[in-house]
């Protein structure tokens, strides 16, 4: 008993406990990851090599025709373009309108747990409830937005019509949804700044446009990296607020021309409506490089922010 | 306990919850009870029924989920590709049941269970239309959408033009003279509502009566040589630039929206639109009525009843849609819902053909929607006829847009169509 507590066999179990036991503890989340991770990742890229057709009971491997095809596919380009057109709509004013909410936010309000809370309550509502209602808002016939308009004196906009007019009305489900979650993240931020900074600042006579210029964004910079960053994510695989934009009709085509059909909402259409796995997988990793590429360029022009 | 031993502890616990997680249960099989599980789209009107099948058979109890239709299609596509997830009954419809006919090794062929003994029940084309290739019957029908033409009578008298429905149907022979009449209509048109609903819907019920649509016999899209899909094109965009559409979308919320604020006084109106029209216009009812539809008969939708050869419970999967589409239950079935049979047997029952309908003005439903499935020429629908109907919907909404004229929309169309066949 004695020899064997103290022999190799326990020096061995005890290096094993040391070193080996911070594996075993992140195991369970590499293995989860791994099984609904990686797997489908990798699998998706197989897939994408080959043609398989979901109607058809056989499947080949093509190499990279897919990609090849996808290069010259004038629908795949025509998502790229409103995807990122309907991105730049959306992210742009929705952090500006962040940065100022937060901003107002952290001032001494009356009831201001009560406003705090509010302005994240556009984001815990049901997506598909959202979107149907600003479809209805936006409608050709009786649509609120063109009532409204009507009152003074424009003429009506057949929002779903349009390439720019859908854009626009997409863009505003994603601001309503998002614009108070990034306040929130920004106002938490906000009050991590030291307050004397700001007492200096009033002795040097600056006003308050200058303080928030000079000292609330330079200090706001990682957590505007983090929201630009996951925005950019979010907005490039956006497909619920244009697949349900036309809802009812069925097909995921984004209207009649594709005039809003992203590329989320392609690789559905061709995965899940004609049934093309292994051309909506190339779609799905054409995606992903893209939108690692647009984070890297995000992380880089935003990181200048402090130095203009 | 020492910190080892908890450390052990944590970490079987950590293994016996991912694998918990891993774990599915068992599908039950042998004698007890059998669930019977049923995916349909929309309303089918089954759902009486269930309770009169449980208590006839004790061991059985049925389970019906339904989804939306374009999702129902997809998900069972799917379902039949990985060989599960697929209920024991799966409703398939008229557009996607070429697609479905062309893998029979994926359902139960019911040859094997009596089939042919009761082929006499159903219009001999709706019992083709689910035959594979090889022979083998993988559905049985449920209803058929026998055409009509649904009109208001308050917008029509307004206009200037007759109301009662012999005088109506005698308006419109044919297309032309249905849009003829639509021309006269949209000249003192009451302000806000247009002759028909929207040009795809018009064009849908066109070419549902030709007696070729998008595909020939041998499964080769025709969508660019045959001249009946043009020339119908050409005839609807030739409404439209009359002004005679509401341009509306069918089964858009807008469209929904155009029933209830009048936006159109006719409408193609197949049996299982009634239905809807109920629904959606419930201000207006005894101002609806239903005229014969132009051309005379034609097709609109309709429904199979399927067993998936993965069901676990074959034997009383095909029981049950035996019963649900034998003549008895489709009586019933058309009583309560309207939706018409296309069990013919059905047709010369008294409370079929004489069933009149309150909301539309007392019209005859039995006897006009039973004379439309009589008359009409059967189509050959090829695999992925949904789809390039689809296609044509958006080359007509584009020239309703005024984002294209028609023979840009067309060219655009043609190359749509090229895309769906490979």
């Amino acid at each position: 008993m004695t020899l064997a507590r103290s022999g190799p066999r326990r020096r061995w179990a005890y290096q094993l406990d040391v070193k080996g036991s911070p594996y075993f503890y992140i195991a369970p989340f590499f293995l989860l990851f791994g099984a609904v991770g990686m797997f489908p990742l990798l699998y998706t890229a197989y897939v994408s090599l080959t043609n398989w057709n979901l109607l058809e009971p056989t499947r080949h491997w093509v190499g990279l025709a897919n990609y090849a095809e996808l290069l010259t596919d004038d629908y795949f380009w025509n998502a790229l373009f409103n995807t990122v057109s309907i991105w730049l709509l959306s992210t742009v004013p929705q952090l500006l309108a962040a940065l100022f909410i937060a901003h107002m936010l952290n001032r001494s309000l009356r009831a201001r747990t009560f406003f705090r809370m509010g302005v994240l309550l556009p984001n815990v509502t049901s997506i598909v409830a959202v979107t149907i209602i600003f479809a209805q808002l936006f409608g050709r016939d009786f649509g609120m937005v063109n009532w409204a308009l009507d009152l003074v004196g424009l003429d009506p906009v057949d929002w779903q019509a349009g390439t720019l007019s859908s854009h626009i009305a997409i863009s505003l489900i994603v601001i309503w949804r998002w614009t108070g979650y990034n306040a929130l993240i920004y106002l938490a931020a906000m009050q991590t700044i030291p307050e004397h900074l700001y007492e200096a600042a009033t002795l040097d006579g600056a006003g308050q446009f200058t303080q928030f210029r000079k000292i609330t964004i330079p200090m706001l910079r990682p957590t505007i990296i983090f929201t630009a960053v996951v925005s950019t994510i979010g907005g490039f695989q956006i497909i619920a607020e244009p697949l349900l934009f036309q809802a009812g009709t069925g097909n995921p085509t984004g209207g009649s021309d594709r005039q809003f059909q992203t590329v989320g909402l392609y690789l559905y259409e061709q995965g899940f409506s004609l049934y093309k796995f292994g051309y909506a997988s190339a779609i799905a990793w054409t995606l992903c490089l893209i939108i690692v590429v647009m984070a890297l360029v995000n992380y880089s022009v935003t990181r200048r922010i402090r130095r203009s | 306990m020492s910190a080892a031993k908890l450390r052990l502890l944590v970490g079987v616990l950590a293994v016996g919850v991912l694998t918990a997680g891993c774990g599915g249960s068992t599908g039950s099989s042998g004698d007890g009870p059998v669930t019977l599980t049923l995916n349909l789209f929309g309303n089918m009107g089954f759902k009486d029924l269930y309770a009169k099948y449980e208590a006839a058979h004790p061991n059985i109890k049925i389970v019906e989920r339904t989804s939306a239709y374009n999702d129902h299609h997809r998900n069972l596509a799917a379902h039949l590709a990985t060989g599960s997830g697929a209920a024991d009954v799966e409703g398939i419809d008229t557009g996607f049941i070429a697609q479905f006919r062309a893998q029979p090794e994926r359902f139960v062929d019911l040859r094997k269970h009596g089939a042919d003994g009761l082929k006499d029940r159903w219009l001999p084309w709706k019992w083709q239309a689910s035959v594979a290739k090889n022979g083998a019957q993988i559905g049985y029908g449920t209803d058929v959408g026998g055409l009509a033409m649904c009109y208001r009578r308050d917008l029509f008298e307004k206009a200037g033009l007759p109301t009662e429905r012999d005088e109506v149907s005698k308006l419109w022979p044919d297309w032309a003279s249905y849009f003829e009449a639509g021309r006269k209509y949209t000249a003192n048109k009451p302000e806000g509502a247009s002759f028909f609903d929207g040009g795809a819907q018009i064009f849908n019920a066109m070419i549902g009566q030709a007696e070729t649509g998008y595909y020939d016999a041998s499964d080769h899209v025709v969508v660019a040589t045959n001249p009946v899909v043009r020339s119908a094109y050409d005839e609807v965009l030739k409404a439209v630039a009359d002004g005679e559409s509401a341009k509306l979308v069918g089964s858009s919320p807008a469209w929904n929206t155009g029933f209830a604020k009048s936006q159109f006084a006719t409408i193609a109106c197949p049996a299982w639109m009634l239905a809807k029209i109920q629904d959606q216009a419930k201000a207006f009812a005894g101002k609806w009525d239903i005229a014969a539809i132009p051309g005379g008969g034609g097709n609109w939708g309709g429904s199979y009843l399927t067993v998936p050869a993965q069901s676990k419970h074959v034997k009383e999967a095909v029981d049950l849609i035996t019963w649900l589409t034998a003549p008895e239950q489709q009586i019933e079935v058309f009583k309560a819902h309207g939706i018409l049979p296309s069990t013919v047997a059905t047709y010369e029952k008294p409370e079929v053909k004489n069933l009149k309908n309150a909301f539309f003005n007392d019209a005859p439903v039995g006897q006009v929607f039973t004379t439309a499935a009589l008359n009409l020429k059967p189509q050959y629908q090829g695999p992925r006829a949904g789809d390039i109907q689809t296609a044509i919907r958006d080359a007509i909404n584009r020239v309703e847009e005024g984002k294209q004229d028609g023979p840009q929309a067309w060219e655009q169309m043609l190359k749509d169509v090229e895309r769906i066949e490979q």
